[in-house]
């Protein structure tokens, strides 16, 4: 259930390949984690964390309930405030609230579990939203634009609908759209695909796949191990506030050095 | 007794009070409306005074009778401390009332819209930080937008109140259908048929209300968000 195979042509595919050379920025740090310490009252949710995420790269973070996974991706595009350390998104700490982290924030898009696109308005409009107000592109480019990535994942024929008229899949591939159209340096990923029915699943890992392919820096919280195994280069295993092992997919599916990951394995594993 | 001959001979008079009525009526549910929106985006804002200055306002204001309200306008502010809007005193009445009753509406009109803030799900706010919208960006465009759509049917209710409120404003001097209507039962001529004013009076208010009840109920099923 859990490892769930994508399309044909993408399985085929080792890690290796998958990976695209973009840019000359390849590999230069992207996102930087480090001595991240957050509460929630009495709750220790993250325990100095560290983490570097190099541009191009895809980072899936798995881990059990209630580990910190959430509240990791949140903090790095600042939903929630940190108590300690520091995050710093391609060399530049993310400021307090105000003006300024509005802005940098769209650098970092998100996908959330519940899709959360604005129910009010229609795909297109949730497209071409933030690079109209944010980055104060006009409507004509922003549409242009929102429909060439509507296309891309696959919906340009439901642009004119409203969300709640469209299935949990497209929902998802339309918040994955609108998160592109800010052009993000980096996508976070938070269980993209656990709201979904099962079928609906792999439509949504096929375009993160592609946005994989072509270079986008993921970091995708997930328990989807096809995805990991094809498309990123680093697994994080969390667990209570804490990042347990770090290694690439094909070691820790297959060979996980930590008991406590071993363990979680095992659990997810037997179904 | 029923005897609607004295009402229908200062037809005039009580039409030019309900005129009165509709002026101060329309105006103030604009008005009200803006001041609601002001103090209920204060109620969720990011920043604690005003958080604080807007519940100080709402619970100081919904808590004081309407009377008062508007005796302190017109007596207070412009008599008393001589306020005015304009050297015909009914103007300046007029937009005392106005201002007295949009004040106090909106703080109704605030309540409900918290109310329907906090019917849009927690991820719509999230969201829209998230692709870099500011606080008061994603208020004016994600939250507020959806949170009247889920409300448009109380909001009437408070503005079918609001009407009626109107009536209070005769006793800070300005002349709705109310006040039309005391002043034809204190003139000396007029001796029989009371009742039948009363129910006129009752009648031109049901027919500015109950329609104001359906455009809210009717607008409100065609304007709610699908989730
Ligand atoms: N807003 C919050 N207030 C209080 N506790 C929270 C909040 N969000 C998450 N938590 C707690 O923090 C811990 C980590 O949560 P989360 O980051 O969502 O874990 P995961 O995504 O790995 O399941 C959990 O114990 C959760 O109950
Ligand atoms: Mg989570």
């Amino acid at each position: 259930m859990t490892d769930s195979e994508g399309g044909p042509d993408l399985t085929k595919d080792g890690p290796e390949d998958t990976v695209p050379a973009p840019a000359s920025d390849a590999g230069r740090p992207l996102v930087v984690v480090e001595h991240v310490d957050k509460h929630f009252g009495e709750l220790h949710v993250l325990k100095d964390i560290n983490l570097t995420v190099n541009s191009g790269e895809v980072v899936v973070v798995i881990g059990p309930s209630g580990g910190g996974k959430s509240t990791l991706c949140r903090s790095i595009n600042r939903l929630e405030p940190i108590d300690g350390g520091k995050i710093l998104v391609d060399g530049k700490e993310l400021p307090q609230e105000g003006k300024e982290l509005a802005k940098l924030r769209a650098d970092v898009g998100m996908v959330f579990q519940s899709f959360n696109l604005f129910a009010h308005k229609t795909i297109l409009e949730n497209v071409t939203l933030g690079p109209i107000k944010v980055r104060k592109q006009g409507k004509q480019e922003s549409e242009k634009h929102a429909m060439e990535l509507l296309d891309r994942v696959g919906i340009a024929n439901q642009a004119h609908k409203y969300p709640a008229q469209l299935s949990g899949g497209q929902q998802q591939r339309a918040a994955i759209a609108r998160s592109l159209a800010m052009r993000p340096k980096v996508m976070l990923f938070d269980e993209p695909t656990s709201a979904l029915d099962p079928e609906m699943v792999n439509e949504v890992l096929d375009v993160m796949t592609g946005l994989a392919r072509e270079g986008m820096t993921m970091i995708v919280v997930t328990h989807e191990m096809g995805f990991a195994r094809r498309a990123a280069q680093k697994v994080v295993f969390m667990a209570d506030g804490q990042i347990v092992e770090e290694n690439t997919p094909d070691e820790f599916f297959t060979n996980a050095r930590t008991d406590r990951a071993k363990d979680f394995l095992s659990k997810i594993l037997t179904h | 007794m029923f005897d609607f001959g004295p009402f229908f001979d200062n037809f005039d008079e009580i039409l030019n009070g309900f005129w009165g009525t509709v002026k101060l009526a329309a105006v103030s549910a604009v008005l009200s409306l803006l001041i609601g929106t002001v103090l209920a985006s204060f109620r969720v804002a990011p920043v604690p005074l005003l958080r604080v200055l807007g519940t100080a306002y709402v619970n100081v204001v919904r808590n004081t009778p309407l009377t008062l309200v508007l005796l302190m306008c017109s007596l207070g502010l412009n008599d008393v401390l001589a306020l005015t809007f304009s050297d015909n005193p009914g103007t300046t009445y007029y937009w005392w009332a106005v201002l007295g009753l949009s004040g106090y509406t909106g703080a109704f009109v605030c309540e409900s819209l918290r109310a329907g803030i906090n019917t849009v799900p927690l991820g719509q706010a999230e969201a829209a930080r998230s692709i870099g919208l500011t606080f008061t960006q994603s208020l004016r465009i994600i939250i507020l937008p959806q949170a009247f759509r889920a409300v448009i049917a109380p909001l009437g209710s408070v503005f079918i109140a609001m009407i009626k409120n109107t009536t209070v404003a005769s006793a800070a001097s300005y002349a709705e259908a109310a006040a039309a209507m005391k002043s034809l039962l204190d003139l000396p001529s007029f001796t029989s048929g009371a009742l039948p004013l009363f129910i006129g009076v009752a009648i031109g208010f049901m027919i500015l209300t109950l329609p104001t009840g359906f455009f809210f109920g009717w607008l409100h099923k065609r304007m709610a968000v699908a989730r």
